[in-house]
């Protein structure tokens, strides 16, 4: 299937302070040197934002994972979640319409999207609020038919619920996903036919329901403050090394240790720094470099190639620190300069405590 | 029937604490440690000795599979990855388990993991499932706060950690190794093999594949006994199993059943009967949109729902996403949806297969409205041999078998069509 990119494309693209550290994050899941692996987690965390993916966030994307913008653009054509093209800004229709949906009503809807919406898909209504598509199964087939709206499913639909929930969102609604006819879940409609003895009564939703419940407007962008993505991958290792680690990489460079260690455990008299205002730390890192008695913008930029290896190595931080160049960041932070990243950060106070 | 007490997936519908103090409480997460202290060998053989084929289609033997991973690492490291890229027409039972009933594959990836070797497991979410990635990802957060992912996961002496990966909507990603190189960041293309992933896999490394289910179920086996589980179904079909049924069922449900069922029993017990009895069934697709549709008079005696029975009737168990038709439905346009499905899926990286589902749906167009000639059924029949077995990987045969299972069993209903076009008019066998 042909997928080009969009004739006309924005200027320029950049995460939200939040979506960047949720991104930084999701990069620490894979191995050093293999943080390619992270591009469709990033590529759709930028179409989230954005509603649809642009070239600029294509490259943007790349940039961030040193991949070649070929090889981020191949994936962004590849697969089929990726929007390449603008959609309705209030939310973009996905009817399954293969066999199982189909055989149970999905043409119908899809009717229903052709009549309220566009006669064509991937169009944008007369109003620009809405478009729709047919997609392929979307692994929800006994609560055929369904829909896919932003992240939620709309299961058990009919032409007369698809159709009201369509005037509900135009009028700023956010109707409640999950199945539309009653049902909980997959259950059989008609009452549990297993399972029944431990039946020990119910949260009021179905765990996706429910998700999107609690976070409230499900249909809105995501700017990245919703759900945070929080390593404890990292945190575990740093608890693990900070202390007894110390005494094992002091005896395997007995020659660099002591002088790295002078400086590290040097606490400036100033007291601590706001460290989350170098990209690249977040609050789970800023523990991690507190439990190394690391405080200070100043002590940070005053690290040697040698101790950026050492602090890599001590806090497995996987080649961050050189990546995000946090020492040139630490130098002008240090020196009361503001750079882009703390600017962003402090305007959208994305750390709230 | 299965007791409820013999299901494996207590929160399947997701109505209880979908916690893990109420995962505990419903007997997961007990005495992990004490499994992996009986060592790699001890998982690995009891694995086997249950019985348990995998649970994403092929229903190749785990434990079998497990062993093939190297004893000894060569300084590479060793993978678990989980397919959880559930995108099989009609298949729907791993989002339940993921939303609903998280911690029997989160212990269970523990347990495999260790079996195989490996420190790190990744688990492959289909992207569209973003409501069940935040479940999931809630219950491995909780996991890792209680003490069991992470270094000396669950008290075991094992350093395990569990990452959620997810991909963007390509049904071809459920291809093991399309999986691994949309793992790595790449378009998700089937590699050649050999290597086989135990050999060479993720990041070049002995890597292990398996689905969800075929994971979750894996720490109660052990706790329970590999014979407890295999005393479910008939030999070589141990086991218990998520059934998913969708269509023409007054109650269309996943549910979780010994393997071996009737399809009477299975329908009749959990969806309430065919839609206007089961006179007025036409046709069931029993394993997902791979496997050949089967007709009414095949499955309504003593079909029997597990890998050798339906083999035996030229189809297949696959995932056991059931899809029933009833005598409305018109099944050329119904198996025409799937050709239109497997063209869309189709990665385009063998000529056969890009090519030929683009040539079998154009096709199967025509035999829908009947603007076709008699012999064109046989034209299409030879392209589907044409495209089976002729690619890298098995998308191309799971295109070819509907359209083969179709023309098995309605060729009648095809020429019918085309002859009522023809002359005007509509024979006894169409007007049904």
């Amino acid at each position: 299937m042909l997928r080009r990119l969009h004739h006309e494309q924005p200027e320029s693209f950049a995460y939200t302070p939040a979506n960047d550290a949720w991104a930084k994050a999701q990069i620490t899941k894979y191995p050093e040197g293999r943080q390619a692996s992270a591009i469709i987690p990033l590529l759709w965390r930028a179409q989230e934002q954005e509603g649809w993916l642009t070239r600029p966030a294509i490259e943007y994307v790349a940039d961030m994972l040193d991949m070649a913008y070929i090889r981020a653009l191949e994936v962004a054509t590849f697969y089929f979640m990726f929007q390449l093209q603008p959609v309705g800004t209030v939310a973009h229709i996905q009817i399954c319409g293969t066999t199982s949906c189909m055989i149970c009503g999905a043409e119908d809807l899809i009717g229903v999207c052709k009549e309220k919406i566009a006669p064509k898909a991937h169009q944008l209504s007369d109003d620009g609020k809405f478009s729709w598509e047919e997609v392929e199964c979307l692994g929800a087939c006994t609560n055929a038919p369904m829909a896919q709206i932003g992240k939620d499913y709309y299961e058990d639909l009919t032409t007369e619920s698809f159709a009201k929930m369509l005037d509900d969102m135009a009028a700023g609604k956010v109707p409640v996903p999950g199945p539309q006819n009653g049902r909980y879940a997959s259950e059989p409609r008609a009452g549990l036919t297993s399972l029944k003895e431990f039946d020990s009564g119910k949260t009021q939703y179905n765990a996706s329901a429910q998700a999107a419940v609690d976070i409230g407007d499900s249909i809105k962008r995501i700017d990245g403050t919703e759900v945070p993505l929080i390593t404890p991958w990292l945190q575990d290792a740093a608890n693990s090394t900070a202390a007894p680690t110390n005494a094992k990489a002091e005896k395997s460079s007995p020659k660099a240790a002591p002088k790295a260690e002078e400086k590290l455990a040097s606490v400036p008299e100033g007291g601590a720094d706001d460290l989350k205002m170098i990209s690249g730390v977040g609050p789970a890192l800023e523990k991690k470099l507190h439990a190394a008695r690391v405080t200070s913008f100043a002590q940070i930029a005053a690290w040697s190639e040698d101790d950026i290896i050492r602090m890599d190595d001590l806090l497995s931080f996987k080649g961050r620190i050189a990546r995000d160049n946090w020492v040139e960041q630490a130098k002008k932070l240090a020196s009361g300069i503001e750079t882009d990243f703390s600017k962003r950060a402090k305007k959208a106070d994305i750390y709230k405590n | 029937m299965l007791k409820d007490e013999d299901r494996i997936f207590t929160n399947l519908y997701g109505m209880h604490d979908r916690t893990l103090a109420g995962a505990k409480a419903r007997g997961h997460w007990d005495g992990t440690a004490g499994l992996i202290q009986k060592g790699r060998d001890w998982v690995v053989e009891q694995t086997k000795a249950s019985g348990l084929r995998g649970r994403g289609g092929a229903g190749f033997p785990t434990g079998l599979k497990w062993s093939f991973m190297p004893k000894e690492s060569d300084g590479r490291p060793s993978y678990l990855v989980v397919n959880a890229d559930e995108s099989e027409p009609g298949t729907c039972k791993d989002r339940e388990i993921m939303r609903h009933d998280p911690h029997t594959l989160i212990e269970g990836c523990l347990i495999a993991s260790f079996a195989m070797n490996a420190h790190a497991c990744y688990i492959y979410l289909r992207g569209e499932y973003i409501r069940e990635r935040e479940a999931l990802q809630t219950a491995i957060d909780e996991c890792y706060d209680a003490g069991l992912l992470g270094k000396n996961a669950a008290g075991s002496g094992w350093d395990f950690d569990l990452f959620l990966h997810h991909g963007a909507g390509a049904y071809i990603c459920g291809e093991e190794t399309a999986l691994l190189e949309s793992l790595e960041g790449k378009k998700g293309m089937p590699r050649m093999k050999p290597p086989f992933p135990a050999g060479a896999g993720l990041y070049g490394c002995p890597t292990t594949v398996n689905n969800v289910e075929s994971i979750a179920v894996v720490p109660t086996i052990l706790r329970r006994g590999a014979d407890w589980f295999s005393g479910f179904g008939r030999a070589n079909n141990a086991g218990t199993k998520l059934f998913a049924i969708s269509g023409h069922v007054n109650n269309p449900c996943v549910v979780e059943e010994a393997m071996s069922i009737s399809f009477d029993e299975l329908i009749d017990r959990h969806c309430g009967g065919i839609r206007g009895g089961w006179d007025n069934l036409k046709a069931v697709i029993p394993g997902g949109s791979s496997v050949p549709c089967l007709p009414a008079d095949v499955m309504r005696k003593d079909a029997i729902m597990d890998f050798d029975w339906l083999r035996e009737q030229r189809s297949g168990l696959g995932t056991a996403a059931v899809i029933v038709m009833d005598q409305s439905t018109d099944i050329i346009k119904a198996i025409w949806r799937l050709s239109k499905f497997y063209k869309h899926e189709s990665c385009g990286q063998c000529t056969p297969c890009r090519e030929g589902t683009g040539w079998m749906m154009r096709v199967m167009d025509r035999l829908v409205t009947g603007e076709a000639e008699v012999e064109e059924i046989d034209m299409l029949l030879d392209v589907t041999k044409q495209v089976e077995g002729h690619t890298i990987c098995a998308l191309g045969d799971a295109a070819a078998w509907p359209i083969q299972g179709l023309v098995r069993h309605f060729r009648d209903e095809i020429e019918d069509r085309i002859k009522a076009k023809r002359t005007g008019r509509v024979t006894a066998v169409a007007a049904e």
